[in-house]
């Protein structure tokens, strides 16, 4: 076995923030006063540095290196800039809410950058090695997050359900994983593919599918291993809740992309079928469950699974339109859903959360603009036409319907529709229910800049989304 | 010429949205300064291409100006089809209004809603301009629908008064009736010969005149005559005939300008316009010549029967304006489109004198409108009187004025006409010029003679109004009377019998009777002195003499009449009871069947079991299942191993073929 020299250059971005990630933390351990200000604008630099660095280094190009384990292409490069992107809007605001309960450190940001990290190496893994590696990592700094208030005991609780969870789910995919191995022989993805499709040693390989699907449904939160999306969404603080449900459901993307289809692909016909009750079930559990809820941060975590249905439906259809189609799903679900907990940030204060669906009542008399970002942003999420959310959920329905699953797409109509009545009355609540104590905001001028332009993207995207969906398309053609 | 047509009809338009939009900021005068100026500009331009038609230095204009929409091979087009019938109907239209308008200052001087009106009425200006200006249906719908929509407005006015409000709703209502019938026929026509185009239709129907639908199984009908019937019928609900007449009356709770302009002069003779213009497709249906010719008859007759017994000023010159649109169709229905057309507009210009005269008199008596509370007021209002006789000896077809040659024309074209129901229609309108003279005289000695029956704060009011009041009134009355009385006698000849229309109006050669006519005439002097000659004159002369006699000689007389024909004085006083008819039977039956469909079929089924019943069942079990996210650990990784067996299960027995 000869040690050949890695190709460093290609896996620049990984390595810049890996290197800013210790800089920070040796930055801020020095200069902790004046808020970790230092920290917090090195962090958001260092991702839009990511962000950019990706695409310089790894648009266009397809290569391997670190003896094939790490991959370059344009579907991991669109992946990291749209994780770094989501983060920084997550990190933008989420300050604003950590210095009003005297929570903010460097610690939150570094944790979060270092979770960054873990998704980026997700979206670049080109084995099973490499897959885990960066899966561990992303949830080691998620756990670290949930629990980031140690005072709160809701959170500590979210915090080691997850924890458990996702280690008995872990289990599982390190199960499976080990199956493929036997069967292939190898930890590369490309060999496993080969292998796969050759279809010999099928059954082995077939036993450790469901088992990897398991864990990739986990990171998902699809059901029926959903149950720690609630409690974490609720549990966590709000700015947790937005990193926990943006970022990571792009990297579950790379997650299912990069085992289920690059890897174990040729066994399309044997996942379709899971995936499809998986699907379902999450649509239906999703929607019904959102339905009664009473606190916005959890009506949105079910919402998060029914969306998550939604996208699963284009890896069912096992078609590149439908690959590139849960791409863009899952990249304008980050932007809805971070818009969406930024209005909850944007109403809260120190000692009142605005987590009740009810405290968005009179919304419209206290902000007007603020009302609209959110009208604009629950049609998002319903899916009415002219927003982006529309043409996520007419692309993957459109996948499906292509590969003549037109009873699928019928479901998945049909519980949307159920799910319009959770974001519409927040709607209602917004615009015709009044409050009491009409109390003016008090959110500082940054994060409503941040708001307004995060509403401001979902429309446009709304209105042209092409480009977006046709960086999708490209990134899943190879 | 085609900035010329754009100007006169954009020009109003702006005017009304300058106004409507900045009148607050404009201020009174500024406000009608505006509006007066738009609607002078359209004036003097379609004056102008007025007389270029009628001196012909001016070749008729057929052209698109602007594609709005195209739909498969549906044009959806704004074009202007001007020719001697257009020009002259811009020419009464913009004429009619500018008085009005300069009327409008005296009258509205105390509104508070002042720049509003003027603003509606420009828009109206606008909106009949670009009816008579259309060269397709589409256009004509829009105008017709906008002229329309701007009556309703204007009837409703003053809408804090209970009874407007009503009559703009009924004009609304009943206005959608005619309408519906007017979309058919026009979809009707776009079906089978498959254009908007005036001149494409025209010709495609020339081409094959033969074809048939049915319109029930086993009823076939020639396209041509149903669709004419249909469009009649949107002319019936905007030219307020039998059945659909009940709108007008009512609407003379708008103000009385309006009154003169949209409910006399202009809008209510769009039908009439408009049977002019399809007059290529009337022609070749006799069965809706005859059905035009009959209505219009029934009209003229009937409805000036009730305006005997009305008592409120307004009222009587509005049965009055349903008599005389009912000439007007007679003489459509005979063929003698011109002579309708020439009537239409001495009728413009008489009748917007009597309702600005009228509304002269109420001004002057602050606001009252009932007769028997005036008399004698020719003493106070000598302009007002003068000008009022004009407009009421032109009403009667007193020889020379220019309602004379009009009528007369009409009474004898029915004569000439050899149509089915044509004799019928002869007596009826003979018989209505008796009527017609009763009525109006009546009127005239009501108002201006006799006993001084005036309210004495009334009298009051009429020493102190202000003089520009007045004179802002009195102008437009002078200006209005000087053709009421001259423009028969000066037109008669080149509109009638002369060949100003030209291809504008189209008659067959059977169906010709003013040709025939046009044989015995001989200039309008000894068409004048020939009313000896004939019964109407008499007729005229009798109904005049009765009105002297009732309620100057002998006015006691009255009450013993009434009560001997109780039952007739009932009848005309309920006006034939349309109003019950269609008040409490067909819109309080419609509504009771709406009700029923609301609270059984909508609330109850659509609403209760389907929507809602929907939604609480999935609701009810939403709220049933919350319980499974127990909160417990150990409750969450079971779940999770459960769906992994699920999984697996699947994965098994797919492998064993369980499930094949």
């Amino acid at each position: 076995m000869t040690f050949e020299m890695p190709d460093f250059l290609l896996a620049l971005p990984e390595i810049w923030v890996l290197s800013m990630a210790c800089l920070v933390l040796v930055v801020d351990l020095f200069a902790r006063g004046r808020e970790s200000a230092l920290a917090f604008h090195l962090v958001q630099f260092t991702l839009l540095a990511a962000a950019w660095l990706s695409i310089e280094t790894q648009w266009g190009v397809t290569a391997t290196t670190f003896s094939g384990t790490y991959v370059a292409d344009k579907f991991a490069c669109l992946l990291k800039v749209a994780i770094c992107l989501l983060t920084f809007l997550v990190f933008a605001y989420s300050r604003d809410y950590l210095r009003k309960r005297d929570l903010l450190s460097g610690d939150f940001f570094l944790l979060g950058l270092l979770g960054v990290l873990g998704m980026m190496i997700m979206a670049s893994a080109h084995s099973l090695l490499t897959v885990y590696l960066g899966l561990e990592l992303v949830e080691l700094c998620l756990f670290a997050m949930v629990a980031y208030d140690r005072e709160n005991r809701v959170g500590s609780e979210a915090a080691m359900k997850y924890f458990v969870l996702a280690a008995l789910s872990s289990g599982m995919l390190l199960y499976g994983m080990s199956m493929v191995y036997g069967a292939a022989q190898s930890l590369d993805l490309a060999q496993i593919a080969a292998i796969a499709a050759n279809g010999e040693s099928g059954l082995l390989l077939a036993f450790g599918l469901t088992f990897i699907l398991v864990g990739v449904a986990f990171k998902f939160g699809a059901v029926p291993f959903h149950m720690w999306i609630p409690d974490v969404y609720q549990g966590a603080l709000t700015p947790v809740t937005v990193y926990v449900g943006t970022a990571p459901k792009i990297a579950a993307v790379a997650l299912f992309v990069r085992l289920l289809v690059d890897g174990l692909g040729a066994l399309h016909d044997q996942w379709q079928v899971m995936a499809t009750i998986i699907a379902v079930g999450s649509l239906a559990v999703g929607n019904l469950f959102a339905l009664v809820q009473t606190n916005i941060k959890r009506m949105l975590g079910y919402s998060t699974i029914a969306h998550v249905g939604f996208l699963f439906l284009g890896f069912i259809a096992g078609t590149e339109e439908g690959y590139s189609a849960a791409l863009f799903y899952a990249i304008t679900y980050g932007l809805m859903a971070a818009g969406a907990f930024g209005v909850v940030i944007l109403l809260s204060r120190r000692g009142f959360e605005a987590d009740l669906i009810e405290d968005m009542k009179g919304l419209n008399d206290r902000h007007s603009g603020f009302a609209v970002v959110m009208l604009i942003l629950m049609f998002s999420l319903t899916g009415v036409p002219g927003t982006v959310g529309f043409y996520a959920k007419w692309l993957v329905l459109k996948a499906v319907i292509d590969v003549n699953m037109v009873w699928l797409a019928v479901v998945a109509v049909i519980f949307a529709v159920i799910g319009a009545f959770y974001y519409l009355r927040v709607v209602r609540m917004v615009y015709f229910d009044r409050r009491s104590d009409g109390e003016p905001l008090e959110a500082s001028t940054g994060l409503r800049i941040v708001l307004a332009g995060n509403g401001l993207a979902v429309l446009v995207l709304g209105i042209f989304p092409d480009s977006l969906i046709m960086a999708c398309k490209v990134a899943l053609a190879g | 010429m085609e900035i010329v047509y754009l100007a006169i009809t954009l020009a109003p338009l702006i005017g009304a949205a300058t106004v409507g939009l900045f009148g607050r900021r404009l201020g009174r005068q500024r406000s009608h300064r505006v509006t007066i100026a738009a609607v002078s500009l359209s004036c003097l331009l379609s004056l102008f291409v007025l007389s270029r038609f009628a001196w012909g230095e001016l070749e008729p204009y057929n052209e698109t100006v602007y594609t709005w929409a195209v739909a498969g091979g549906l044009h959806m087009e704004i074009g202007f089809l001007i020719d001697p019938l257009s020009a002259l109907m811009m020419a009464v239209v913009t004429f009619v209004s500018l008085m009005v308008h300069i009327y409008t200052i005296g009258y509205m001087h105390d509104d508070a809603g002042y720049q509003r009106f003027f603003s509606y009425i420009n828009l109206f200006t606008f909106a009949m301009l670009m009816l008579v200006m259309a060269n397709n249906f589409l256009q004509l719908f829009f105008g017709w629908e906008a002229v329309g929509l701007v009556s309703y407005l204007l009837i409703g006015f003053w809408f804090t008064r209970e009874s407007a409000v009503f009559a703009s709703l009924k004009a609304f209502l009943v206005n959608r009736i005619g309408d519906i019938g007017f979309l058919l026929g026009i979809a009707l026509l776009l079906a089978y010969f498959g254009s908007l185009d005036y001149q494409q239709v025209f010709a495609a129907a020339q081409a094959q005149p033969a074809q048939m639908i049915t319109v029930l199984p086993g009823l076939n009908w020639s396209v041509i005559t149903f669709a004419c019937i249909l469009l009649f019928v949107g002319a019936m609900g905007k030219s307020a005939q039998i059945p659909l007449h009940v709108w007008l009356p009512d609407s003379m709770e708008g103000p009385t300008p309006i009154s003169a302009l949209i409910h006399a002069a202009t809008m209510v003779t769009a039908g009439i316009f408009m049977v002019a213009r399809m007059s290529p497709l009337f022609e070749l249906s006799d069965t809706a010549l005859s059905v035009v010719l009959i209505f219009g008859a029934l009209t003229a007759f009937l409805m000036g029967l009730v305006g005997l017994v009305q008592n409120d000023i307004k009222r009587v010159i509005a049965y009055s304006t349903l008599s005389q649109l009912g000439y007007m169709f007679v003489a459509l229905g005979a063929s003698a489109y011109a002579v309708g057309i020439f009537h239409l507009m001495t009728h413009a210009f008489f009748k917007a004198l009597l309702f600005l005269a009228a509304g002269a008199v109420i001004v002057a008596l602050h606001h009252e409108q009932d007769m028997r509370k005036m008399g004698n007021l020719r003493r106070y209002l000598p302009i007002t009187h003068l000008t009022m006789l004009m407009g009421t000896l032109a009403l009667v077809a007193a020889p020379l004025f220019s309602g004379y040659y009009s009528k007369d024309l009409i009474i004898e074209a029915v004569h000439e006409a050899h149509r089915g129901g044509a004799t019928l229609a002869y007596w009826l309108v003979l018989l209505s010029v008796y009527v017609t003279a009763l009525y109006s005289f009546r009127l005239y000695f009501l108002v201006f003679w006799g006993k001084e029956r005036i309210d004495p704060h009334a009298k009051e009011h009429m020493a102190h109004l202000p003089r520009y009041v007045l004179r802002a009134m009195e102008w437009p009355l002078i200006l209005l009377a000087i053709p009421s009385v001259v423009i028969g006698y000066l037109t008669v000849e080149p509109l009638v019998f002369g060949d100003f229309f030209g291809q504008a109006l189209f008659v067959a050669e059977p169906h010709d009777v003013l040709h025939e006519m046009g044989r015995s005439f001989h200039g309008s002097w000894s068409f004048a002195l020939h009313a000896v000659a004939g019964p109407a004159l008499y007729l005229a002369l009798a109904g005049f003499l009765s009105a002297w006699f009732f309620y100057m000689v002998r006015p006691g007389l009255l009450p013993s009449i009434r009560d001997r024909f109780a039952t007739l004085y009932t009848i005309l006083a309920r006006k034939y009871g349309f109003d019950e008819l269609y008040i409490d039977g067909i819109a309080a039956s419609s509504r009771s069947v709406a009700r029923l469909l609301w609270q059984v079929g909508d609330a109850r089924l659509i609403d209760g079991m389907m929507v809602n019943g929907t939604a609480r069942t999935i609701g009810r079990f939403a709220a049933m299942i919350r319980g499974l996210q127990t909160g417990y650990l150990y409750h969450y990784a079971f779940v999770m191993i459960l769906g992994l067996l699920v999984l697996l299960t699947w994965f098994i027995g797919d492998w064993r073929g369980w499930f094949v």
